[in-house]
């Protein structure tokens, strides 16, 4: 037990670097995942049609797909089709369009979950359209957004462990290597396992503390 | 390099590819079986009066739908051979790993989808059940249970496609499903353009059609609402 222990200690300088690309992998994903959310989000709700159209196939073909079978795509045939793009980019890519296609419509299904008065008034009030969504709309949206839209970066963070398929040397990755070195399977697996749940742990008070903020002043009846 | 989408070699790869196919859905087939009955023991482990079983059920589910699919393959593909007796090598078989992490990790799933429905139940069917003298087992079988599943079956439903898109990560253990059988194809012909992308198509056509039938059953499973 004690001597496991101190293999532990002795292995997290290591883990760590791999940590770092982990956390790298998931905050780049994220970034590409909310800015996909809101452009295919709101872009279904668009009335001009090809705009609809297009943001409903890239949901489609996303959400239909399997992340993995999406990452290797990007990685092995982009080049084919001459793109040269590295494990860490293809990476960033598939997890921000991989998440970003659940988050669209979880800022779809928020705004119009926006009682219809607040548009009126907004109109009412000679808003134009774009003061109307940023000033108005989305700000109340946010609130009910965060909650689901927790939980897909929760599924994006345990997605990243997929880029150790494509050899990119993050956490499940540099774990695997020590695993074959030595052999000691449950010390190491247990390590990066107790990890990624502390990571998860930390996205989901982050996202709790985001509800909190974008929430304050909006205690009146009937909003959320 | 110039290149051209080859349909001669579609032809020639797509019955490879249909047959490892077969084991991506067997996958399925079992793995989600599995996460059925797991989820229903962790509920039910969660709903007890013990805190001493129902905190470290919860904890589990959390734990288990928090870390990565991958690492518990890894783990319980290396791991389950050294701790438990080998029961006839079954434990060496990548397959029978793989279709047991996915169970697992999709059992905290179902779980949580059972629990919603068992909390939709109102509490005067509880009552009921008592009040007509059942035994906490048969309130279980034949009043709860009846009523808190057919509710849920859409919720069930997303996740068997979940479960179904998380299939491929056996390629990491080698089990020959549908995207090692493309990598492989990939690697011998250096052909990895039509191989990825007949597979993509695959899962694409498939959860297409299974998500339009869940919505199908939804209409069907919302009618007989309270």
């Amino acid at each position: 037990m004690l001597e496991s222990l101190e293999f532990i200690v002795r292995i997290l300088p290591v883990l760590f670097q791999g940590l770092l690309i982990t956390i790298q992998l998931t905050l780049g994903g994220i970034f590409l995942a909310i800015v996909m959310s809101f452009a295919a989000g709101l872009g279904k709700l668009s009335k001009f049609f090809p705009l609809r159209w297009l943001c409903i196939a890239y949901i489609e073909v996303f959400r239909g797909t399997s992340a993995l079978v999406q990452l290797f795509w990007f990685y092995y045939v982009l080049p084919f089709l001459g793109m040269d793009i590295t494990a860490f980019q293809a990476g960033v890519i598939v997890l921000g369009l991989n998440a970003g296609s659940y988050g669209a419509e979880v800022v779809r299904g928020a705004i119009q979950s926006v009682p219809k008065g607040q548009y009126e008034a907004a109109i009412a009030l000679n808003f134009t359209p774009l003061q109307r969504l940023w000033r108005i709309i989305i700000p109340q949206a946010v609130v009910s957004m965060i909650p689901p839209m927790g939980t897909i970066f929760i599924e994006l963070l345990k997605n990243t462990a997929l880029a150790a398929l494509v050899t990119l040397g993050e956490l499940t990755f540099v774990a695997r290597q020590i695993r074959d070195d030595t052999l000691r399977t449950t010390e190491v697996f247990g390590t990066i396992l107790i990890i990624y749940f502390a990571v998860a742990l930390c996205i989901t008070a982050v996202m709790r503390t985001g509800e909190w903020w974008f929430s304050r002043g909006l205690d009146r009846g009937g909003i959320r | 390099m110039e290149w051209q989408w080859d349909w001669a070699l579609v032809g020639h790869i797509l019955p490879e590819l249909a047959r490892a196919f077969r084991v991506t859905i067997a996958a399925t087939v079992f793995g989600f079986s599995l996460a059925l009955v797991g989820g229903l023991l962790l509920t039910i482990l969660r709903r007890s009066r013990w805190k001493i079983i129902s905190w470290p059920a919860h904890f589990t589910v959390e734990f288990i739908r928090s870390t990565p699919l991958l690492v518990q393959l890894f783990f319980i593909y290396f791991v389950l051979p050294i701790q438990l007796p080998d029961f006839g090598g079954m434990f060496t078989s990548a397959f029978v790993t793989g279709v047991l992490a996915l169970g697992l990790h999709y059992s905290s799933y179902t779980s949580e989808v059972y629990r919603a429905g068992i909390d939709g139940v109102p509490k005067g069917q509880w009552e009921a059940a008592a009040a007509l003298n059942m035994s906490r087992g048969r309130t279980w079988t034949s009043v709860v249970l009846p009523q808190a599943i057919p509710p849920v079956l859409p919720a069930l439903g997303n996740y068997l496609i979940a479960m179904f898109k998380d299939t491929p990560l056996l390629y990491a253990i080698s089990v020959a499903e549908v995207l090692t059988a493309a990598y492989q194809i990939g690697s011998q012909r250096f052909q990895y353009v039509e191989a990825f992308t007949i597979v993509g198509a695959l899962f694409l056509i498939v959860s297409l059609i299974s998500a339009w039938l869940i919505r199908r059953m939804e209409r069907w499973t919302a009618l007989p609402a309270q």
